[in-house]
């Protein structure tokens, strides 16, 4: 039996005022959470709040405001440790995205490459490998793809099967001992692919390399715990879980960020300064230089509160749900087919498919006629399209506040898509 | 939103039947287009004759303006003197940019002028003007010689 969703999806829509938005005459239909998600109210109170009453730079005054706004800050981030199983609020950073923070995280590997007494985790040269995979966002390849360019390592890749899973089989040739980092995506934002991690974290260890995840797709939607998990470092974007643009998080475990050499310096970053030298000051604030986001770290807390009540169990039985109705109900549409796994085991609310004979860019834009959005394109994952023989999909993607209603509007508009282009 | 004014029957007709698609020789400049946010791609060869546009041959994927567009470029410059064609570009690029406000002669634009309404989505003039960029990029090709790939 599937569990029953405990999600009272009418209450959670009437926390978002944007769904009640019309497009020209059509009610929307928001199916576009995989690029980004809706804010609540509660969200955007909590910044409007923040912003109204205690608005100040933090770490720096001994005024009121100043520290109502470091506490704010921090009780953020332990909020956000907490949510994901961390050990330490210490052991998150708070970066701007899921993208800067992978390429915080590429660039220690670059900069240990330039000081002799770096940890010799952090070290790559020529002979080294990096590990990746094939159905990875271009945010979780391309820094690794520069870096290995730049220091001489070997980037390699674990490949994905016809069905649109990762190939497992292939995890002991493509992982060596040769092998110094690996990091891959927890949920393929394009195919909707849950990847089992287990396997590849345990050949990471075996051979003495660091494991971590891409984890933009997956923290938003299933329960995550980095303790049980057992990986290094987990990246993730405020954005796409309910939160606000321009904060993401990089966690790493303590004795990591320890030993990574900072990404970007500057203020806030450092325990003693002369014009000679500087000596950092410990994670978390060796990796946030500048003034950080702190309204955004206040929304991305509000966030995480509202997914918490929700029930991060529940979240992901609805979302499971919603699956299984929009490969369902998509199946039985002429001429369209998914790319990626085709039943809602391991898989996400999120659905990519072609449809014989019209590009995406129409489907999309019939489809937002009818107030129906959805993103068109290669979705910032290109190897993955290549890998099925694609130049473009069109992606539907569901999260707490979508509805059955949603995808059979979807699926009736598709008809329509093929009245135009017939 | 009012699809018919963007898929026009003048556009679903040149995306359906596309004129003079395909790759042929000679050619004197090739260019290589792709729009990176949709993947769309063509390539476009020019066949210059003295001061004439002789051919213009090109193999797109895309979406069906982007096809359209390909093709209502062919109708347009082939055959046509290398001074019209650049016209007719410069001519379309400025309907294009009109934001829905232009509509463009039908006396020079023929056809081309069913896009005026795809000036309206801002989205969507990329896919307008991509073969008309690869044409652009072709000529200058064509007239520097022993220069044929990016
Ligand atoms: C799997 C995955 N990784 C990384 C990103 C990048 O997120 P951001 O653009 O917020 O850095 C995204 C979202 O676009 C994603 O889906």
């Amino acid at each position: 039996m599937e569990a029953a969703s405990k999600l009272d999806v009418e209450s959670i829509r009437a926390d978002f005022p944007i769904l009640r938005r019309m497009i020209g005459d059509k009610p929307l239909a928001y199916l576009d959470s995989a690029a980004t998600s809706q804010k609540p109210v509660q969200v955007v109170e909590a910044m409007r709040r923040f912003t109204d009453h205690s608005n100040a730079n933090i770490s720096r005054s001994v005024h009121t405001l100043g520290s109502e706004a470091t506490e704010a800050y921090e009780g953020a981030r332990a909020k956000v440790a907490a949510f994901i199983g961390a050990p330490s609020p210490d052991e998150v950073v708070f970066t701007k995205n899921s993208t800067e923070a992978i390429n915080l995280l590429a660039y220690a590997f670059q900069n240990a490459a330039f000081d002799p007494s770096a940890d010799p985790r952090f070290k790559l040269g020529p002979g080294d490998e990096i590990v990746v995979t094939e159905m990875e966002h271009h945010a979780n390849l391309i820094p690794w793809q520069q870096l290995a360019l730049r220091t001489g390592a070997t980037l390699k890749w674990i490949g994905v099967t016809d069905h649109g899973r990762l190939d497992l089989g292939c995890v002991p040739e493509v992982i060596t001992e040769r092998c110094k980092v690996v990091s891959f995506t927890a949920v393929s934002n394009l195919l909707g692919t849950v990847n089992p991690t287990s396997q590849i974290t345990a050949r990471a260890r075996e051979v003495g390399a660091l494991v971590g995840l891409d984890a933009s797709q997956s923290v938003p939607h299933i329960p995550v715990d980095v303790t049980e998990l057992g990986v290094d470092f987990i990246a993730f974007t405020g954005h796409k879980m309910l939160g606000p643009t321009g904060i993401g998080v990089l966690w790493a475990k303590a004795d990591l960020l320890d030993a990574m050499p900072p990404f970007l310096t500057g203020g806030s970053m450092i325990k003693t300064v002369t014009m000679e030298k500087t000596v950092f000051a410990p994670a978390p604030a060796k990796f946030e230089a500048g003034t950080p986001p702190i309204a955004e770290a206040v929304g991305l807390a509000a966030a995480v509160d509202y997914l918490d009540k929700l029930g991060m169990e529940n979240v992901r039985n609805h979302e499971k749900e919603l699956a299984g109705y929009m490969l369902e109900q998509l199946e039985t549409v002429d001429g369209l087919e998914v790319v990626g796994p085709r039943v809602p085991i391991g898989r996400s609310a999120t659905v990519s498919f072609t449809f014989e004979g019209v590009h995406p860019h129409d489907v999309g834009q019939v489809l937002d006629a009818e107030g129906i959005a959805v993103r068109v394109g290669h979705h910032c994952a290109k190897p993955v399209c290549d890998r099925f023989g694609v130049n473009a999909t069109t992606r539907a993607s569901g999260y707490v506040y979508n509805t059955r209603e949603e995808i059979d509007r979807l699926v009736e508009a598709l008809g329509q898509v093929r009245k135009v282009f017939g | 939103m009012n699809l018919d004014e963007l898929y026009q029957e003048v556009i679903l007709d040149h995306y359906k039947h596309p004129r003079g698609a395909g790759l042929r020789e000679p050619f004197e400049g090739e260019s290589h287009q792709v729009n990176p946010t949709c993947g769309d791609e063509i390539t476009l060869r020019v066949h210059v004759e003295g001061d004439k546009v002789a051919d213009v041959s090109y193999e797109n994927v895309g979406c069906s303006i982007s096809k359209a567009s390909a093709s209502v470029l062919y109708e347009l410059v082939n055959g046509s003197t290398v001074d019209d064609a650049l016209a007719r570009l410069a001519e379309f690029t400025e309907l294009m940019n009109s934001k829905g406000q232009a509509e463009g002669d039908e006396e020079t634009l023929e056809d081309a002028v069913a896009f005026a309404g795809v000036s309206k989505y801002p989205m969507r003039v990329k896919c307008a003007l991509l073969g008309w960029m690869a044409f652009k990029d072709a000529l200058v090709r064509a007239s520097t010689p022993g220069r044929t790939e990016a």
